[in-house]
């Protein structure tokens, strides 16, 4: 689930808000949006791969919540790693362009019964 | 015209339509681009280069799997479309990847990168897109729909757009089960259809689920081929990755079950894993996991009609319905006349998005723009009853999650929904038969208070057709099946229409019986 908003990173240009498919962000009085729905995360990663500021962090878990710290997501380089797998930002070769999918059954391991 | 939903076939019925010269208006949930089943992951898709015996016998292999459902020239016609709008979706700057003949390789599609694509795609040929907006009602008259009413989730606004024509492009229902992406997908555009006299085709056809972490949301199995299976005590299920028959429901049944990506062996073939499902590892390397050499707990998460082939009954080759100026596409249409009793999962359904868009959205177009400009004055009803307020007959406020709980209590369960047999749909249906007037109950006033009770009665619409279907469908065929008839009924090879809400009504509905003399009919249909 979303589990954090960075108010040092966030630009407030609430592409979160804007993109988020299951409503889970509102606009929060100082301009950084807020969580306002947790509950509702669909647990898509979708967010972080909009967020320019890489300010925001998705927990793998579906069902409960981690209150991770900001600093340790930082030093772990947790914090904008999804938008930078897929190649999203200046600089970066995008995914779909390293793609390997149309070639991973030439290393599909062999089967006993096929 | 307008398009109800922004997932890839929303998103191609509207590019289709804007493309035919009509004015057009995309409504979607969420947002064109983020929405779906598609955006977060990615796609396979069905890519046969034009080579007729090719495609004649690939055509052949899917009509036998699909429990002689399937129609051979729809799955042409299929192949057709795809290959051309591929080329297309080439030519507005997807980078596919080439083999070392310098063949392109079309046959997958990285989610974010085409779903941001196609908003792009659809905002230059004029689309007005309406984010954050989704659909809560169509608007009927004798003549058939003129448009939708709607709610904007971030300000609570209410839309109203007339329109000739509507393609629904709300996707299938997944009961929110947390698959990736798939909890937009709540069987609203069924609801709307049913709302103005639309059957439902083959919502017997819903009895898939698919493997994601336990902890986790990942639904993505293909990289399981590389997986070793093992039980709590260690003891080894299965050495070579393959799922095929029951078994990870069985032994889930039975207990927890746990995989390791052993198969992957070297360097390599890792770099060359993570490079095709990049989403696929992102829970495990965020719990601190490496799923190459330490083990993870599988769960299997249901995946309603989005992987079954069940939706809105189509009439015609244009996705046109039975109701004037409504058409369906994607999964919020039955896929049944391409993939049959089979799932449609993954390259069929998203190759069938793509096509079932392009031909909605172009019939819409033309008929929205042989109507001309009388939409304005024609008396419009707004036609949404159960989960609205115009459908509420108690004044006591209808406890969403409660219901929505007890839905999934229904449709979740292996030991229901996967192992089906007559005795235990008939009760569960009868359960879900006693839900349906709670969604009648006030609906909240707040934005999402609105949507979610709509949402909710969707969801238990949908619940009651399938199982519906489900026991009106007393054989085995495809992915359907019941316990006490294990074998296909040749007398059985048609299709099982319902309609209605509050009596649902179920029918057979013929199919034609394509290539005369295929050996077997009916008896190899669990291929």
């Amino acid at each position: 689930m979303i589990e954090l908003v960075s108010q040092e990173r966030c630009v407030q240009c609430d592409m979160c808000i804007r993109v988020c498919p299951t409503n889970v962000f509102d606009s929060g009085p100082d301009g950084v949006p807020v969580i306002a729905r947790q509950e509702d995360c669909q647990t898509c990663f979708i967010c972080e791969a909009y967020c320019p500021a890489d300010a925001l962090y998705v927990a793998p878990y579906a069902d409960r919540t981690e209150h991770p710290d900001e600093r340790d997501l930082i030093e772990k380089g947790l914090l904008g790693s999804w938008r930078k797998t897929i190649g999203w930002g200046p600089g970066r070769t995008r995914l779909a362009a390293i793609d390997t999918t149309p070639f991973i059954d030439r290393i599909l391991p062999r089967r006993a019964d096929p | 015209m307008l398009v109800i939903g922004g997932g890839p076939a929303g998103a191609w019925a509207a590019w289709s339509a804007a493309s035919q010269g009509a004015k057009v208006v995309l409504a979607d949930k969420g947002y064109l681009g983020s929405s779906g089943a598609t955006a977060p992951g990615g796609t396979n898709l069905l890519y046969l280069p034009p080579d007729a015996e090719l495609r004649e016998a690939a055509v052949r292999k899917r009509y036998r799997e699909s429990g002689y459902l399937a129609e051979p020239d729809w799955i042409h016609r299929v192949l057709d479309q795809i290959y051309e709008n591929l080329q297309r979706v080439e030519s507005w700057g997807y980078p596919f990847r080439r083999d070392e003949n310098g063949t392109p390789m079309r046959d997958h599609l990285q989610g974010p990168e085409y779903m941001r694509l196609m908003r792009r795609a659809v905002g230059k040929a004029g689309v007005k897109i309406l984010d954050q907006s989704p659909a809560l009602e169509l608007l009927a008259d004798d003549h058939g729909v003129g448009g939708a009413r709607g709610i904007c989730r971030l300000d609570g606004s209410e839309w109203e757009v007339r329109a000739n024509a509507v393609v629904v492009a709300t996707g299938g229902c997944a009961f929110l089960s947390k698959g990736l992406g798939c909890n937009v997908l709540t069987g609203d555009g069924y609801l709307m259809a049913a709302e103005v006299g639309v059957e439902l085709s083959g919502m017997e056809f819903s009895r898939q689920y698919a493997p994601s972490a336990a902890f986790g949301t990942v639904t993505r199995g293909r990289l399981l081929n590389w997986a070793t299976y093992f039980a709590e005590d260690g003891s080894v299920l299965q050495a070579d990755g393959s799922r095929a028959g029951d078994f990870l429901p069985l032994m889930l049944s039975k207990g927890p079950v746990y995989a390791v990506l052993d198969k992957a062996d070297t360097e390599e073939k890792r770099s060359i894993l993570r490079r095709s499902h990049a989403i696929f590892f992102l829970p495990y390397d965020r719990a601190g996991i490496d799923p190459f050499t330490q083990k993870f707990p599988l769960t299997l998460r249901y995946e309603g009609t989005v992987r079954g082939t069940g939706g809105i009954r189509i009439v015609g080759e244009d996705c046109s319905t039975t109701v004037g100026g409504l058409y369906a596409a994607g999964d919020a249409a039955t896929r049944e006349r391409v993939t049959g009793a089979k799932s449609g999962g993954g390259a069929f359904n998203a190759s069938w998005a793509i096509c079932s868009g392009t031909w909605a959205g172009r019939a819409a177009a033309r008929y929205a723009l042989a109507l001309g400009g009388r939409t304005g004055t024609r008396a419009l009803r707004p036609a949404g009853r159960s989960g609205m307020p115009a459908g509420a007959d108690s004044p006591a406020e209808m406890d969403a999650k409660a219901l929505v709980e007890a839905i999934q209590q229904e449709v979740f369960p292996l030991s229901i929904n996967y192992f089906r047999s007559e005795a235990g749909l008939r009760k569960s249906l009868e359960r879900l038969n006693g839900l349906w007037p709670y969604v009648h109950g006030r609906v909240p006033a707040t934005a999402q208070g609105r949507v979610r009770a709509r949402e909710t009665a969707a969801m238990a619409a949908t619940a009651r057709w399938m199982y519906t279907a489900a026991l009106a469908r007393r054989e085995t065929r495809g992915m359907h099946t019941l316990a006490e008839y294990p074998s296909a009924d040749p007398a059985q090879r048609h299709r099982l229409l319902v309609s209605g809400l509050d009596r649902i009504g179920v029918r057979p509905d013929p199919v034609s019986l394509w290539y005369e003399g295929e050996p077997a009919l009916g008896q190899e249909v669990r291929a």
